[in-house]
């Protein structure tokens, strides 16, 4: 991606020296800038192209897939971002003996795409791919999993000897849900991001407030606290995920993906709309405000002024025990238990998660499954070093006890515990984005003034089309 | 750096004592033959590709006009061509406008440092690569970060999210790019305008002619084939809008959605998903549209007329 984007910055700048520079331009010399400067992606390809050639030999098929041939103690290469980077250190200096290239990329984050970008392009090329790809994204499965435009599929199936089902059994249950396509398993979970409800229990006290157990004592709360403390607030709405904390914890039928193609979307149900009107209700009070939470305007309207507010477990490190974010002191935040709603159990959502991949193309298979195996099960990174809540549920278990035994939290963090394991299944991880559908649909409208309860056939409309235009069959 | 002595020179006067050279001419070719050469590479044989690619198949096979079908069909075409437009009727006409007054004013000006210093100010923002002055804009349009957040809540803005609303970001663009682009065009206009023969202008002062009608009469007329010069330059780079709205896309979390320009629908085609045929479709139809648009200017313009 950032190739392309390159080329599009130096292919324009050219054309502006080329105004400057070649005066009155003879004609053909213009016209063909012209032509140059209206084909830049397509310079891009040919790029790409002339780079072609290479051929696969096959190897064996032990694992379920087609394997290269391999090479005994070949150099692995891991692609990892920035906050990642410690895993591939921690592998290291545990295994001396086992030779790794590291790359530093963007993870996939914020839409990047550039995980998919990038393998789409070796396909292309017909060699170059890592060995190990971390992603940021719980939906790269979906087309990871998939042979595209005849092209082997990117992953490796893990699940069938690759990596051991003694290790796999140690998962949370569901933690490897988004990981799986037609029962066999595309990447492993590297951390889950299960939604919760964090309170100030400083806060909650002073006022006199209890914490509340369903969705509608959540609303009245929150009407509550816009009469008697305005400026303060129980949650946010403004970012791309909203839908996962809200929609999904209400069981809205918005993003069913019932088989590696097809999905079922259906917004005009009661669960989504009482999610949509208690939304609205607490955005007109503006006990939830429409503002994302990675936003300089968050930190400056409601550091100290955050009574309540769900969101995934990775909140936390990234919003309140972050002093460059809301930097709440040691001892005032409380974790309560996902919100039910009156007469339902208790599920909830989950808010990215990452994940990490062998390719298929492997030549070390047995060092590449090591690595992956070893990042997301090992103490020495999923407790020592992670930021994230571990999807290995025994790292999971001793990451907890660390962090209590910290002493920020106001109170046992068993909740996050229970949550691991009520995650609703029936919100899927397709191709396409939800959050990037919710971010241009909803959020613009939102802050026009309009109500989401109003929004949710456009809504239902708009990932309809986005699907279609991945190759899914909407039902 | 290279624009602004490059400018100075006449840049019509060319043909009147012309030399003619064999060695002259050998170091001409040279000279030509790296731009074709790259041309070439970079330029044609790409777009001839993207024509093959734009009608065949995945597998290779002729698909007539199936891949323009299907793109123009996308429920994303229709508001991609729409946010272009808008973005390039706003642009064009605030480039036009603005770079053609504020050069006639900077030629106006006699002190000469003072000159020179103007064309320094308006040409630095220029010097900004296109990302970077995006990520600048980021942040002067966000209420809370902003150094002109008066403005922007005077204007009624409390939230980033506002100030980007689909409605403001032709302006928005437009804005990011004028401010950017403008200045390299003013520095071009000046060096046209100085390029006006002294006698004209003497003339036209003896007449008792003011400066309004200087300009209006003179000037202005003899910059025409600049100004059209300017608008197709303009609108082949305005038709491939596509930095501003990825970079607002990615800082705004998708609240600008990353299918807003015809450019990166074409990029998501090609890697969201993996149809480089559909992608180089709409290459040709911009690429057949920006050609039309020209075409318009260039015969209005007369911008190959000779003298």
């Amino acid at each position: 991606m950032y190739c392309l984007r390159a080329n599009a910055q130096s292919s324009r700048k050219s054309t502006r020296n080329e105004d400057q520079v070649v005066r009155p331009a003879p004609f053909l010399q213009r016209r063909i800038s012209r032509i140059a400067a209206a084909s830049l992606a397509a310079a891009a390809l040919a790029v790409g192209l002339t780079a072609c050639g290479g051929s696969s030999s096959s190897g064996g098929k032990a694992y379920g897939f087609d394997e290269t041939k391999q090479v005994k103690n070949s150099t692995i290469t891991v692609w990892v971002d920035a906050t990642r980077a410690p895993a591939a250190k921690a592998f290291e200096t545990a295994n001396p003996g086992v030779k790794i290239k590291v790359v530093t990329y963007d993870g996939a984050a914020n839409g990047s795409n550039s995980f998919k970008t990038k393998m789409q392009l070796f396909d292309r090329a017909g060699s170059g791919w890592p060995d190990v790809v971390w992603s940021t994204q719980d939906n790269d499965p979906a087309w990871a999993s998939q042979k595209t435009n005849g092209k082997q599929a990117f992953a490796a199936v893990l699940n069938q000897g690759l990596v051991p089902a003694k290790t796999l059994a140690g998962f949370a249950k569901g933690a490897n849900d988004p990981c799986t396509v037609s029962g066999k398993l595309y990447c492993l979970r590297n951390d889950l991001a299960q939604n919760v409800l964090y309170y100030n229990k400083t806060l909650l006290d002073k006022f006199g407030y209890t914490v509340p157990t369903t969705w509608e004592q959540y609303q009245a709360l929150g009407e509550k606290v816009a009469a008697q403390h305005p400026g303060y607030i129980i949650g946010t709405a403004g970012d791309p995920w909203t839908p996962e904390i809200y929609m999904w914890a209400s069981k809205c039928q918005a993003n069913d993906i019932t088989g590696p193609k097809t999905v079922t979307v259906k917004t005009d149900t009661t669960e989504c709309k009482r999610a949509a009107s208690m939304l609205d209700t607490l955005i007109a009070d503006k006990s939830v405000p429409n503002v994302s939470v990675f936003t300089p305007e968050f930190i400056k309207e409601y550091s100290g002024k955050v009574l309540m507010m769900p969101g995934p477990s990775w909140y936390a490190g990234a919003i309140f025990a972050n002093k460059d974010s809301l930097n709440v002191p040691a001892g005032q935040l409380g974790v309560a238990a996902p919100l039910a709603w009156q007469g339902e159990g208790a599920v909830t959502g989950d808010v990215g998660g990452g994940t990490w991949f062998v390719s298929s193309h492997s030549k070390n298979l047995s060092a590449a499954a090591k690595f992956v195996e070893f990042v997301t099960t090992s103490t020495a990174y999923q407790v020592d070093l992670a930021p994230g809540y571990p999807a290995y549920a025994p790292a999971a278990a001793k990451w907890v006890a660390k962090l209590e035994a910290s002493k920020y939290y106001a109170t046992s963090l068993q909740p996050m515990v229970t949550a691991a394991s009520q995650i609703w299944s029936g919100w899927g991880s397709g191709v396409f984005s939800q959050e990037a559908v919710w971010a241009k649909t909803i959020t613009p409208a939102v802050s026009s003034g309009k109500k989401i309860v109003d929004l949710l056939p456009q809504w239902q409309q708009a990932i309809k089309n986005e699907a279609q235009v991945d190759g899914y069959t909407v039902k | 750096m290279a624009t602004e002595a490059g400018v100075q020179p006449a840049p019509v006067a060319t043909g009147a004592r012309r030399r003619r050279n064999s060695t002259a001419s050998a170091i001409g070719y040279v000279f030509v033959s790296l731009y074709a050469l790259l041309a070439l590479a970079f330029g044609v044989l790409p777009a001839l590709y993207a024509v093959i690619l734009a009608f065949t198949t995945g597998d290779g096979a002729f698909a007539g006009f199936d891949n323009f079908g299907k793109v123009i069909a996308d429920f994303r075409f229709g508001p991609a061509v729409v946010h272009v437009a808008l973005y390039l009727l706003v642009w064009l006409i605030a480039l036009t406008v603005f770079v053609v007054v504020l050069s006639l004013v900077v030629h106006a000006i006699r002190v000469r440092w003072l000159s020179t210093a103007f064309r320094f100010v308006f040409y630095l923002p220029g010097a900004l690569a296109g990302a970077s002055s995006v990520l600048l804009w980021l942040f002067v349009l966000d209420p809370t970060a902003s150094p002109v957040s008066g403005i922007l809540h005077a204007l009624g803005f409390s939230s980033f999210v506002q100030v980007i609303s689909p409605a403001n970001l032709p302006v928005i663009f437009a804005i990011i790019a004028f401010w950017t682009g403008a200045g390299g065009w003013i520095v071009i206009m000046y060096g046209a305008l100085n390029n006006i023969s002294n006698d004209v202008m003497e003339a036209a002062r003896i007449d008792g002619a003011n400066a309004l009608q200087i300009a209006l009469r003179i000037q202005l007329p003899m910059l025409r084939k600049w100004i059209s010069y300017m608008a197709v330059m303009s609108l082949a780079a305005g038709t491939q809008l596509f930095v501003e709205p990825q970079l607002l896309s990615q800082a705004s979390n998708a609240v600008v959605p990353n299918s807003y320009s015809l450019n990166q629908l074409a990029y998501q085609y090609a890697f969201q998903q993996n149809d480089f045929n559909g992608a180089a479709a709409i290459s040709i139809l911009l690429l057949v549209v920006a050609l039309a648009l020209s075409a318009v200017f260039v015969t209005r313009g007369g911008l190959f007329e000779k003298d």
